[in-house]
């Protein structure tokens, strides 16, 4: 049984949960943060890397001899000198092999082919053209669909073995049998082919890393903004058989990482094996291009799905996916999910049953499918099982939220057990939706629909509801490369009352600093401008999996809260103790331990933490201070969900689509700082906007990246963004210490859908056999719609 | 961090101190200007000039003037200057449409009409809008200065009359009665290269059309002047049939290029709607008409 609840109102200065600016914002604004390129070590060399221009060629020679000639060069690294270190190759998070630098020959358009170390980035880059590389073009695969074919060139002929490009084999969730036999007793059937087109989480800081070795201790100090910096580390010692005591990561501030900044990249390595053969601190930084076109990508699932449903109510699922996962298989994932949690995607429905197969594919493009803002391909769930039900209800003759309503899972069905093996923690799905009706006004927009396409305007209203799995993730279910995915947390309150907390996720601009003060506030009573909360350092941090798939405050905020009432546990003893009582005997109120029926009789968090530290008496057998430790292993995910509405109109002329109004209602159980998650509801709803309208890398047939700069990678602007209308409702996650639920990815989740529905029922007003569009939705391909050939983006 | 290669560099005190240095280092100087389309190329590395000539401190080639029936516009105005222009916007209500989406507000700030002209973007929107209001264009090399109309400005792809050793000093535009003009964009993004756009002009009298200005921006490997829509409109009474017809030619005339932006047929249809809008809104701006 779920049960929704009222958030109580943000007061004016909280102590613990409210709407409070965030502390990191002075040093933001004001141009005060500290990225990669502000770092300026002593000796610091510059690296640059050397790329393909073919997307699949033979290397018959490398001569570097007229890139050394040039002044200011100190070494270019190709991967002959790597194979003597042992480094020429390297493991991908997925368990897949990838080249750090290409010897044998080039995969993909841009991959790495050798490192120039100068002594200025001007250097470096002006070496570049000076390497001669001797290439032998190859056949090129870019099409997924075309990958398996007969004649389709064998692209990892490294891998022994391997014969054809399929990089993992088809991997399944649900059951067949039932799901075989829900499609033959379904009264409706409707089956779609549907494209998430590859993107790319394009944070504004590009990749980059400082490596520092110092010949004379040993020890490795890595600048590198990543998303999982003890995995990282974990993966150097692995990889490069370097102490893993002796190398210490600080990511300090992040411009953004969406996904992208979670997998090791080859530049990183070569920065590194160039920091120790050069015994000098060695920086590298991509430029936007190279960021674009080598980095993590996202999506790129075609997805061909089915259906049905029987009396009314949605019954059964089926879906097969081919997955175009580039060169290498590095996608981002819990190690044992190879499809991600791709099989959440019976959504927030009772199907009777439902049944998946994922199968993976080499391509001649760059890797990736790193989850971007999303809890690892949980965003091509939604946005497939959310098309299809819309594409259901049309075929039904029903409106799309009805047919939602009448299939959502009731709120006493909590926790619910899914037909592909999940369990939902909490829900009330249709109080939300109606919250989103409301706040829409959802039947006079259908009215002024009708009339408006009267006049020949086209006006669409979009809907989605989608249901998330973050928080990943509980040990006894999920690891990456073995590690499990649990967090640590540290908090040391000081004698005078003030605190440091260690995390070992770290915020990319999520606003950690403020959140998880806020966390020990609530717990402790300390207001949050006395918690000063540590992250991104492996030095300073417990061990833990990251930042990324929504997991901060499902794991790392549990952590904190836990440890914080570990804290509390200690104060209580040594409060009973200045008290001359008995713990029992003693009550809390936020910032206090009191005697109970004696409330004036107390002893403040700050008293008791100066206690701790003083040569006054403790209680029998106690250490002296006020710190505790923890690890948390999450008994399960976190299942946040929202009801979203669009409203966009589509000029019937030039078939520019107009994103009206959006209105997003977050169930993200409690929340802590609700003015961090709309922050983070607004962006993810800006990026929601650009994947369905703008936003996508294509290739042409010889494998060329058409989408190497922001001039071709549109990235949405405010102007394409309306003012959003936010709402809520409140329902606690129950396995959670603060029962609150993951949020930052949702709206990136849940907003493609909506819009894509949108432009769709916009289109039906005046192009009643249109049944599908794939995103992204650019004026000629809705133009391509209208005239009766909307084909999926290249 | 993206890093162009070495170049030399000076900074321009006077025109004639411009014309000198790109002289003295011929043809692989370039003038620098806002520097928002030289420099990403010579950061991407598609430019290597080897040396620059800054002529950002001009202040001389900066202003916006009417001088007797003709408007003159130095070079070095910025995007900026000729959006908020109260006298273009009395006579050429065009140039604000065009300057309201061309780039965003840091462009505009930088950018300049005579960069603009001058880099001759087929995509570019101010060489659309020159060439439909019928503008000329002053240039000066050490030969002297010699005025150019818009027609022959344009030689090819990224390629002007101003030659080697050569300054585009000054755009001029005449004044006549009767006139209403706009700019109509349809793009992918705010900010983006125009997917196609149109520039109208009209000169109305007598309940005709005296005289008709229409141009297309990325619709053809060149700004295309569509001198068969100034054929059919001239001496015509103004109505939604003839912009219909103009919107026909337009899409017949242009010549664009399948790109990321579109393919071929949208492109044509679009040219034909934005030059319907661009024609009908100039018409009603001619005829203190609009909505």
């Amino acid at each position: 049984m779920a049960t929704t609840v009222e958030q109580p109102a943000s007061p004016e200065r909280p102590i613990g949960f409210g709407r409070l600016r965030r502390k990191e914002d002075a040093r933001f604004i004001r141009g005060q943060g500290t990225y990669l390129d502000d770092i300026r070590l002593p000796g610091m060399l510059h690296g640059a890397i050397l790329r393909s221009p073919f997307a699949h060629a033979k290397i018959n020679s490398i001569d570097t001899s007229k890139a050394l000639e040039l002044d200011g060069v100190a070494a270019v690294v190709t991967a002959k000198d790597l194979e003597t270190l042992g480094l020429a190759w390297m493991p991908t998070i997925s368990y897949d092999t990838q080249a750090v630098l290409a010897g044998d020959k080039v995969r993909f358009q841009g991959q790495e082919v050798a490192f120039v170390i100068a002594t200025d980035e001007y250097v470096a880059r002006d070496a570049l053209p000076l390497i001669e590389v001797d290439y032998e073009p190859l056949p090129v695969v870019v099409d997924a669909r075309k990958a398996l074919d007969p004649d389709a060139p064998l692209i990892r002929d490294d891998k022994p073995g391997q014969v054809d490009n399929l990089a993992t084999p088809t991997w399944e969730a649900g059951d067949e049998e039932a799901a075989d036999r829900a499609f033959a007793e379904a009264d409706v059937v409707v089956t779609r082919d549907i494209m998430y087109p590859r993107c790319h989480p394009a944070p504004m800081e590009t990749c980059g890393m400082i490596a520092d070795f110092d010949p004379k201790t040993g020890q490795l100090d890595i600048y590198n903004g990543n998303q999982a910096p003890h995995v990282h580390r974990t993966v150097y010692a692995h990889v490069a058989g370097l102490p893993e005591h002796m190398i210490r990561i600080m990511c300090n501030d992040i411009g953004g990482g969406f996904g992208n900044k979670v997998p090791v990249y080859p530049g990183y390595v070569c920065t590194i094996a160039a920091s120790i053969v050069a015994g000098a601190p060695v920086k590298w930084i991509e430029d936007r291009s190279e960021h674009l076109t080598s980095t993590g990508f996202a999506r790129d699932y075609n997805m061909h799905a089915s259906i049905c449903a029987k009396d009314g109510r949605i019954t059964g699922l089926e879906v097969d996916v081919i997955a175009d996962h580039g060169a290498w298989d590095s996608t981002a994932q819990p190690t044992k999910f190879p499809a991600g949690f791709f099989h959440i995607c019976s959504g927030s429905y009772t199907l009777d049953a439902s049944h998946v197969k994922v199968k993976a594919v080499y391509t001649n493009k760059a890797a990736g499918g790193v989850a971007y803002r999303c809890s690892f391909r949980i965003t091509e769930a939604v946005y497939m099982v959310e098309r299809m039900v819309d594409a259901l209800a049309t075929e039904m003759g029903v409106d799309p939220i009805e047919l939602r309503m009448r299939s959502f899972i009731a709120p006493e069905q909590f926790p619910y057990e899914t037909t592909t093996g999940w369990t939902y923690d909490s829900g009330n799905y249709a109080e939300t939706m109606k919250v989103a009706m409301e706040i829409a006004d959802y039947e006079e927009l259908r009215r002024e629909q009708a009339a408006k396409k009267e006049r020949g305007e086209l006006m669409g209203i979009g809907v989605a509801f989608f249901t998330e799995g973050v928080g990943a993730g509980p040990r006894k279910h999920m690891d990456i490369l073995g590690m499990s995915m649990n967090d640590g947390a540290d908090l040391r309150v000081h004698p005078s009352g003030k605190a440091v907390v260690s995390i070992s996720c770290q915020t990319q601009g999520q606003g950690h600093e403020t959140t998880f003060a806020q966390i020990v506030a609530e717990e402790l009573g300390i207001p949050p401008e006395d918690i000063e909360v540590r992250h991104g350092d492996t030095d300073k941090s417990p061990y833990g999996l990251g930042t990324y798939g929504s997991r901060s405050t499902p794991v790392s905020g549990a952590a904190v809260s836990l440890v914080s009432r570990k804290v509390r546990d200690k104060a209580r003893l040594i409060a009973a103790t200045m008290l001359e009582t008995r713990p029992e005997d003693l009550a809390w109120e936020k910032g206090r331990w009191f005697v109970k029926g004696d409330p004036e009789q107390g002893a403040t968090i700050e008293d008791i933490a100066l206690r701790a530290y003083s040569g006054e008496e403790l209680p029998a057998g106690m250490e002296g201070g006020l710190d505790a430790q923890i690890v948390y292993d999450p008994p399960n995910l976190t299942y946040p969900y929202g009801a979203y509405i669009c409203v966009v109109d589509i000029d019937p002329e030039t078939a520019q689509v107009k994103v009206r109004r959006f209105i997003a209602v977050d169930d993200c159980g409690v929340r802590i700082n609700p003015m961090i998650v709309d922050g983070q509801i607004h962006g993810g709803l800006a990026e929601g906007i650009g994947i369905a309208l703008m936003e996508l890398i294509s290739f042409d047939s010889e494998g060329n990246c058409l989408n190497s700069s922001f001039m071709d990678y549109l990235i949405p602007t405010a102007m394409e963004c309306p003012e959003f209308e936010l709402g809520m409702t409140v329902t606690p996650c129950p396995h959670h210490p603060l029962g609150a639920k993951g949020v930052g990815e949702s709206p990136n989740v849940g907003s493609p859908p909506a819009i894509v529905n949108a432009v769709i029922d916009a289109l039906r007003q005046g192009y009643p056999e249109v049944d599908h569009i794939d995103m992204p939705c650019t004026p000629d391909r809705v133009w391509a719609a209208m005239q009766g050939r909307a084909e999926p983006p290249q | 961090m993206q890093t162009p290669a070495p170049c030399g560099y000076e900074r321009a005190t006077s025109v004639d101190g411009a014309l000198a240095a790109l002289a003295a280092h011929g043809p692989t100087a370039r003038l620098i200007a806002g520097g928002h389309s030289l420099l990403p190329m010579m950061k991407l590395r598609l430019a290597t000039p080897e040396h620059l000539v800054d002529i950002n401190d001009l202040d001389e080639l900066a202003y916006i003037e009417r001088d007797g029936d003709v408007i003159r516009i130095g070079a070095m105005t910025r995007h900026v200057e000729l959006q908020r222009s109260a006298l273009l916007a009395e006579h050429f209500a065009l140039f604000a449409d065009a300057e309201a989406v061309i780039a965003d507000p840091v462009v505009r700030n930088r950018g300049t009409i005579g960069g603009s002209l001058c880099q001759a973007d087929p995509g570019e929107d101010l060489s659309a809008v020159c060439a439909a209001i019928k503008a000329d264009v002053v240039i000066r090399g050490p030969a002297g200065e010699r005025v150019v109309s818009m027609d022959e400005f344009h030689v090819g792809p990224y390629v002007t009359a101003v030659a080697d050793g050569e300054i585009l000093t000054e755009i001029r535009v005449p004044i006549r009665p009767g006139a209403g003009s706009a700019h109509e964009k349809v793009e992918r993004r705010a900010g983006d290269f125009a997917i196609a756009a149109a520039s109208a002009a009209v000169w109305v009298g007598g309940g005709t059309f005296a005289d008709v200005g229409l141009a297309l921006a990325a619709a053809g490997p060149i700004t295309v002047d569509v001198t068969r829509v100034g054929e059919l409109l001239r001496g015509q009474p103004p109505g939604e049939e003839l912009f219909e017809a103009a919107g026909a030619i337009a899409a017949e005339d242009c010549m664009p290029m399948a790109d990321t932006r579109g393919p071929v047929d949208y492109k044509r249809h679009l040219v034909g709607v934005l030059t319907k809008r661009a024609l009908r809104r100039a018409t009603a701006r001619a005829l203190q008409q609009e909505a």
